[in-house]
């Protein structure tokens, strides 16, 4: 299922059997999306591409990482980031090193810092990390020579994933230039939406989120005297019915349930009619609107059962995207000319 | 330094004492410990001459908020590193917080401050008490003992009095012993695990921020309280435009209180957390070193800030120097701890409002000065502190408000060397300290 699209974007076509640096690259680390221009973005997308022919190959298996290390270092659980960065970094034919918080010297108290210093000493060339507090991956960076590359942080970003978003809205939609976004959900906590709203509003969506006040971040959607740049030019809204008309993509977020407890909401009974995504406000949507979530799924919360596995939904595609898109992540910063 | 010389004559500089309204070039002459003269000129012998033509000549300063962490965190600071860190930044008096461990809430720590500073302390030593046990917020210390032992006023600072109740009567008693309560404004309620600013940058960088309400909803309870006790009340380093104007609008109505601020919210806004004190863009830094409590805030509030200083509704330039070791400070954001080493930094922070046009010389030096002395009425225990009065301790700080210089912390005396200036070019240092009539530091050039 490799896709060609977007005529007038250069097409990249490393060839995999035989490393070659890919033109345009210019990241030591991946830690979130603010920094990627729409070309570097475009440039990962389209790399993506040609991962995904590697993987509809009888062999999955290149040998374009063959010698590389990559660590996989979590601070947090996770199934499908890791598995899929593990994957990703095989199909290349790197090494993968898997490190836990738990059972490794993180547990006996050993500082970050340290742990990179120490990973580091035993050759990983790269580091993908998820850690439970927003800008841990950028200290890791800060004292590594390898290429970092958050695999979430806190409520702060998630880069990879919104790239796999990116391109399965892409591999959808084709160019993203003026179509409509609408992210429901925790946005304060919510890193999936943090890096998001950086990569959708850089490829030109309009980009509208949603949820309820308490959960919408200070400052997002409003002018800023100190730095107009500052966050990424989104709307805000509170009312769901409202956002929905027109909508290209319906983005459900996760709601931690423990939100409840901590004041954010009277009780999730009122969050799911407020704000769930179902069959009847599907249908403000533009006909055929994608249904996207970044999983895990709360289904009969933020996204009732019969939309999360509905015709429009695309969250399975959204996981197998994502081997193709941390393949690309890691072959450009392993092989790009950085 | 080694030697005391009993004559100090310091020559042709600015000499400027905003405690008595002088402006002046001329001279300072110091006998024995003491100010015998400061303006005319002077002839006769003296044993060092410190010629500070182009100079700023004025009273040593006065830090109303100095964390020197002995006993119990030595390996951040110990009372002569903080103390000789003054020096270098022309303090010569700081009152020392009591956050240590333990707390200074009992005589027996208080008694501990003030005899380590008599043998290693470069600079005079006034140490802070405790309001409550532990700092815990729950009993009242026993604030007479602490004041017998020579406390010169009470906080708990690092944490809030939170409990409104608590406070009212701490400000109650302490006010049989005429001593101020300095509070550390932060209702928990709403600052709880915020560890920046609440607004655009804590959005944009993930973390948890506490918002300016969460000082002033607390600024505004001392406030009342105050009013109803006729206590006197001192608001720590405010940081907000609504603290600012609550506190403000007190003073207008007579109520007892007095504020300082510290030379990070005169000039750092929550960008340096993101991108360093240039603030604008580049890659994110999640710089540790600008985690401080109260957070840097935004550009707004630093403006009121100074607006605050200006007008004398902040009485007082209080540094919270809070010396950090680097294990503390090389850790994720939300682990690090708050503070940011000032001593030695403080001058030049300030003076970048004098340059900028925003306040004038003596105004600053006033809120150095003379400033700090009348907002807990220090002159209590030493007699023409902050002046340059005949008499007054000869306690002068000599200045180059021009003279540009690169901040390297590793140079500092303080231990801590957390500061989010590294690198950064400043405009103002400090040329010779002289407390209680000894050099206690001159720069390279002074040639002594």
């Amino acid at each position: 299922m490799a896709e060609r699209r977007e005529a007038g974007t250069a097409t990249v076509q490393p060839r995999l059997e035989h490393p070659q640096a890919a033109e345009g690259w210019r990241h030591r680390h991946v830690l979130d999306l603010d920094d990627f221009t729409p070309e570097e973005i475009r440039l990962v997308l389209d790399t993506a591409d040609a991962m995904k022919e590697v993987l509809a190959r009888d062999v999955p298996r290149v040998p374009t990482l063959r010698g590389c290390t990559v660590a996989t270092l979590f601070y947090e659980a996770s199934t499908r980031t890791r598995a899929s960065f593990e994957l990703a970094a095989k199909v290349l034919g790197a090494d993968v090193i898997n490190v836990s918080a738990s059972g490794s010297s993180v547990e006996k108290g050993e500082s970050l810092v340290d742990t990179v210093r120490t990973l580091q000493a035993i050759g990983v060339d790269a580091l993908v990390m998820r850690h439970g507090m927003s800008g841990a991956p950028y200290l890791a960076a800060a004292h590594a020579a390898c290429a970092v590359v958050n695999a979430g942080d806190g409520w702060h970003a998630h880069p990879t994933q919104a790239l796999l978003d990116l391109y399965t809205m892409r591999s959808r939609l084709g160019d993203l230039r003026g179509r409509k976004v609408v992210i429901v959900g925790d946005i304060t906590h919510s890193r999936v939406a943090r890096s998001g709203l950086w990569g959708l509003t850089a490829l030109g969506a309009e980009v509208v989120v949603v949820g309820p006040p308490t959960l919408l971040p200070a400052g997002l959607g409003r002018p800023n005297p100190e730095q107009e740049a500052g966050l990424p030019p989104v709307r805000v809204e509170t009312d769901l019915d409202r956002a929905l008309p027109g909508a290209d993509v319906v983005m459900a977020l996760r709601l931690q349930l423990e939100r409840q407890q901590g004041g954010y909401l009277p009780s999730l009974r009122e969050y799911a009619r407020r704000y769930q995504v179902n069959a009847e406000r599907l249908a403000l949507a533009r006909p055929g609107a994608l249904v996207m979530h970044p999983g895990p799924m709360n289904e009969g919360v933020e996204i009732a059962p019969d939309v999360a596995h509905g015709l429009q939904s695309v969250v399975e595609e959204q996981v197998a995207n994502g081997v193709a898109v941390r393949m690309a992540v890691l072959y450009l910063l392993l092989r790009g000319t950085a | 330094m080694s030697g005391t010389p009993s004559t100090i004559l310091i020559r042709g500089g600015r000499v400027l004492d905003p405690g008595r309204g002088l402006d002046t070039v001329g001279d300072v002459l110091i006998r024995n410990g003491r100010v015998v003269a400061a303006g005319p000129a002077q002839t006769g012998r003296a044993d060092l001459v410190i010629q500070a033509a182009g100079l700023v000549v004025c009273p040593g300063f006065v830090d109303l908020h100095t964390h020197l962490r002995e006993p119990g965190l030595e390996h951040k600071e110990t009372i002569a590193t903080g103390t000789l860190a003054a020096a270098r930044g022309g303090f010569t008096t700081v009152c020392a917080m009591p956050n240590t461990e333990p707390a200074a809430d009992t005589r027996s720590v208080v008694e501990f401050v003030l005899r380590r500073a008599a043998e290693a302390g470069h600079v005079r030593v006034l140490p802070v008490g405790a309001v409550t046990k532990g700092r815990a917020g729950r009993e009242l210390a026993e604030l007479g003992e602490l004041a017998e032992a020579g406390a010169v006023a009470f906080s708990d600072d690092g944490s809030p009095v939170a409990d409104a109740g608590l406070m009212r009567r701490a400000l109650e008693y302490a006010s049989a012993f005429g001593l101020p309560v300095s509070d550390h404004c932060e209702t928990p309620e709403l600052a709880r695990g915020g560890v920046m600013h609440e607004g655009w940058v804590a959005t944009r960088l993930g973390l948890r921020g506490q918002p300016a309400a969460a000082e002033e909803s607390m600024v505004a309870r001392d406030l009342q309280l105050a009013e109803l006790t006729g206590a006197r009340v001192h608001i720590a380093h405010v940081s907000t435009a609504g603290a600012v104007e609550l506190i403000r609008r007190a003073k207008e109505r007579g109520v007892p209180v007095t504020a300082e601020v510290t030379p990070h919210h005169l000039t750092l806004t929550h960008e340096a957390v993101a991108w360093g004190p240039d603030g604008a863009d580049g890659p994110l830094r999640y710089d540790t070193n600008a985690r401080v409590n109260p957070p840097l805030r935004s550009r707004a509030d630093v403006e009121a800030c100074v607006q605050g200083l200006r007008d004398g509704t902040i009485d007082a330039v209080a540094t919270d120097h809070a010396p950090h070791a680097l294990v503390d400070k090389q850790v994720e954001f939300d682990l690090a701890a708050p503070g940011i080493s000032n001593l030695e930094t403080a001058l030049a922070q300030v003076l970048t409002l004098v340059h900028a046009g925003l306040l004038d010389l003596p105004a600053l030096v006033e809120r150095l000065t003379a400033g700090p002395v009348r907002a807990w009425g220090l002159d209590r225990w030493v007699e023409g502190l902050g002046t340059l009065r005949e008499g007054a301790p000869a306690d002068v700080t000599v200045f180059d408000p021009d003279e540009e210089w690169t901040v390297d912390p590793t140079a500092f005396a303080s231990k801590g060397r957390n500061t989010p200036l590294a690198g950064v070019r400043l405009r103002g240092r400090v040329v010779a300290t002289v407390a209680g009539g000894r050099l206690v530091y001159a720069a390279e050039r002074v040639g002594t």
